[in-house]
């Protein structure tokens, strides 16, 4: 077969040459298939203009998470928007203040936690798989495995995970699990998405949110831009955001539609295809170690 | 038989002021790290959640790896393909990366939050073959364990040769020393195998996250470039070491095999520069280059200092024919393979949602120092009492 020849030459040119280097050079890395969604993903359409600010998604959260979060009357706390903030190892979700362009009166409220990636880039990064993707959406984590070498904090697009740094024993990777821990068969909703008292988010099926969300647009589209965040961004998440502005001027940055670990997934997958170029290069260097061996009477001279 | 010198035990007085000095930082860096472990990583360092490796990350592990390169690279000159003239590089480059490695392993469990599972990768229910960390960490742990077989020869002649006080290590020396040395060129071949293999993902570790690392470094093949400068660094990091340590022990460098060893770097160092420029042509990124950022600013040192310049020195046969010099344009390479992987991953990567920025706090690059001083120190212990240094002039009578 020709191209069993034409491979077995590949890896040969490539073992010779050292390496993964010029496997990957001579055939352009190509990203591996984006991965799909399964089917019965569930998933959050948060509705951006609804949000009024509150803050009660933040209590909920801290309660659902098994922290005692102060009286709920302390996120009135209208202050802390001052700046903006991020996810934290007691709150796994924030809201924040943006002005609104159209009417400087009426700020915008955007709400932020993990994205619960379709192809998650903090999944594919753990060395001890310690994130798994449930079939039915959420990414969760398990610290029993985790070592705390946290490469998925640098690997997440959206920078959501974060670390008990100050704990000397028993740190963890802190983020949102959609409430895998309370709602396993769907028949209760996120805390967060129960609480709200505007309705800004609606808890449902992936697939149908994303119709819904496109018939919003549809029918406001003075209302809406014609975006669904997280649709495509970052291979598609179980969160899906609509909003009256573009969404880099909400405090989302990441844009980019592929899926992190497609790339680099493909790469570490190369390298070491069926153990293949690794023992090539054994057999390779080997058979230039006997070739090269010194013959005997030559080596009694010295 | 009587050109041949072989390695001896250097037999030198150990504890001299400069061993004190080692000792002293040594102690400082317990002492900060007793503290992280008593108070946790915020007590210690300046990581927060924008900013999850540090200088622990990117000097004591990432660095360390590329420094111990030496070790296989040396290995296959003399080993596979038989340069027999370089056999005298090959014990200290040895005990070097099997020292290097040790301490990236020491140097990592500071910096894991949970240090006790570091196991956990080995683990075939826990195995994650998507992750480029996985890949790193199984290597390593494989290629630690080749380097200490690779070493066991060496610790084995001590008891059969120099040391006969304890009759049963001899016992177990003359055991053990036939049979690795038997399976030792199986092991030097897994040894150069398993270090391409995790040199060059190590390269794969950023490239999951363009978003926050700069286009300075991020590009597609950190993978080659990672080996191929690891593979550059290989030799000049043996030379500087070489050099280095026959001036502390009041010993000659030996010029001989080094400056020989000497004419492969521009070779290897070039092909490095070759693709690094080649990638930064072809990715348009030199746009990147007069924007007066700290990220440039710093690539440019980086590649004019730690590559063009030793690179267009060692050309020379001056250069390389003179201990100082050469000395002079090996360090520059080492750290400038250094400076590009603190580069890669500290001063590149750039978090979505900064805080404040990022720079070791003072307790971060005590635990580092102490770290470096403890590895010199157990260095110069195992060089006076093993015999890993060859040095002309103190040929044992054959």
């Amino acid at each position: 077969m020709s191209t069993n020849r034409r491979d077995f030459l590949k890896m040969a040119g490539l073992a010779g040459a050292g390496g993964s280097a010029t496997y990957l050079l001579s055939e352009p890395a190509q990203a591996s298939e984006a991965v799909q969604p399964p089917p019965d993903a569930m998933g959050v359409l948060v509705d951006i203009p609804k949000c009024i600010g509150c803050r009660s998604c933040e209590y909920a959260c801290q309660e659902a998470a098994g922290f005692e979060p102060p009286p709920i009357k302390t996120f009135e706390d209208k202050s802390v928007f001052e700046q903006a903030r991020r996810p934290e190892p007691r709150s796994h979700t924030v809201i924040n203040r943006y002005s609104n362009p159209k009417d400087a009166a009426d700020p915008i409220y955007n709400k932020f936690n993990c994205m619960h990636c379709i192809d998650p880039a903090c999944m594919s990064a753990c060395l001890v798989s310690a994130f798994s993707k449930r079939k039915d959406g959420p990414v969760v984590y398990d610290k029993n495995r985790c070592m705390g070498c946290r490469y998925c904090m640098v690997a997440c697009p959206f920078e959501i995970p974060s670390y008990d740094y100050d704990m000397p024993l028993t740190p963890q990777v802190r983020k949102c699990n959609l409430c895998a821990h309370l709602v396993p068969d769907q028949q209760e909703v996120p805390a967060c998405v129960k609480i709200c008292p505007e309705e800004v988010m609606t808890y449902g099926k992936r697939s149908e949110l994303l119709e819904l969300a496109h018939e919003k647009i549809r029918k406001q589209p003075d209302v809406y831009v014609d975006h669904v965040y997280g649709e495509h961004e970052g291979g598609g998440t179980s969160w899906l955001y609509i909003s009256p502005v573009p969404f880099d001027q909400v405090g989302f940055k990441y844009f980019d539609h592929k899926a992190p670990p497609r790339l680099t997934e493909t790469i570490q997958h190369a390298e070491f295809k069926y153990f293949v170029p690794p023992l090539m290069l054994y057999g390779l260097l080997g058979a230039a170690m006997w070739i090269a061996r010194p013959d005997k009477d030559s080596s009694a001279e010295h | 038989m009587s050109e041949h010198h072989e390695p001896l035990p250097v037999e030198r007085k150990l504890l001299t002021p400069g061993v004190y000095l080692l000792l002293l930082l040594t102690f400082i860096g317990v002492c900060f790290a007793a503290w992280r472990f008593t108070f946790g990583l915020s007590s210690v360092t300046n990581l927060d959640q924008q900013h999850p490796w540090g200088l622990w990350i990117a000097f004591d592990v990432a660095t360390g790896v590329a420094l111990a390169a030496g070790g296989f690279t040396a290995g296959a000159l003399a080993h596979i393909f038989h340069r027999e003239h370089y056999h005298a590089i090959v014990r200290p480059a040895l005990l070097t990366a099997m020292l290097g490695y040790t301490f990236v392993g020491i140097g990592l469990m500071a910096d894991l939050g949970r240090y006790y599972n570091i196991w956990h990768p080995a683990m075939p229910w826990m195995w994650s073959p998507n992750s480029a960390l996985f890949e790193v960490g199984m290597c390593v742990m494989c290629y630690l364990t080749v380097l200490y077989l690779e070493f066991g020869p060496i610790v084995c002649e001590r008891y059969l040769k120099f040391d006969k006080r304890f009759s049963f290590l001899t016992k177990i020396s003359e055991r053990i020393y036939p049979v690795l040395n038997k399976i030792m060129p199986l092991l030097i071949i897994a040894g150069v195998v398993l270090s391409c293999a995790h040199q060059s993902s190590l390269g794969n570790l950023m490239v999951i996250v363009p978003a926050k690392t700069h286009p300075l470094w991020w590009t597609p093949i950190m993978t080659i470039l990672f080996l191929l400068s690891a593979v550059a660094v290989g030799f000049p990091m043996v030379i500087f070491e070489g050099i280095f340590a026959a001036w502390s022990l009041k010993l000659k460098p030996e010029m001989h095999i080094l400056s020989k060893l000497a004419k492969f770097i521009p070779v290897l160092l070039g092909l490095y520069l070759g693709f690094k420029i080649g990638d930064m042509v072809v990715r348009g990124t030199y746009a990147y280059l007069g924007d007066g950022s700290v990220q440039s600013t710093m690539w440019i040192i980086e590649v004019f200092f730690g590559v063009i310049l030793p690179f267009a020195a060692l050309l020379s046969a001056r250069v390389r024919n003179s201990p100082r010099l050469l000395f002079l344009a090996c360090l520059m390479i080492v750290l400038g393979v250094a400076l590009n992987r603190i580069n890669v991953f500290l001063v590149a990567f750039q978090p979505l949602y900064p805080v404040k920025s990022y720079f070791p706090a003072i307790g971060e690059i005590a635990v580092t120092i102490g770290l470096v001083s403890l590895l010199m120190f157990i260095y110069r212990v195992i060089v006076t009492y093993f015999p890993v240094i060859t040095h002309p002039g103190r040929a044992r009578a054959a």
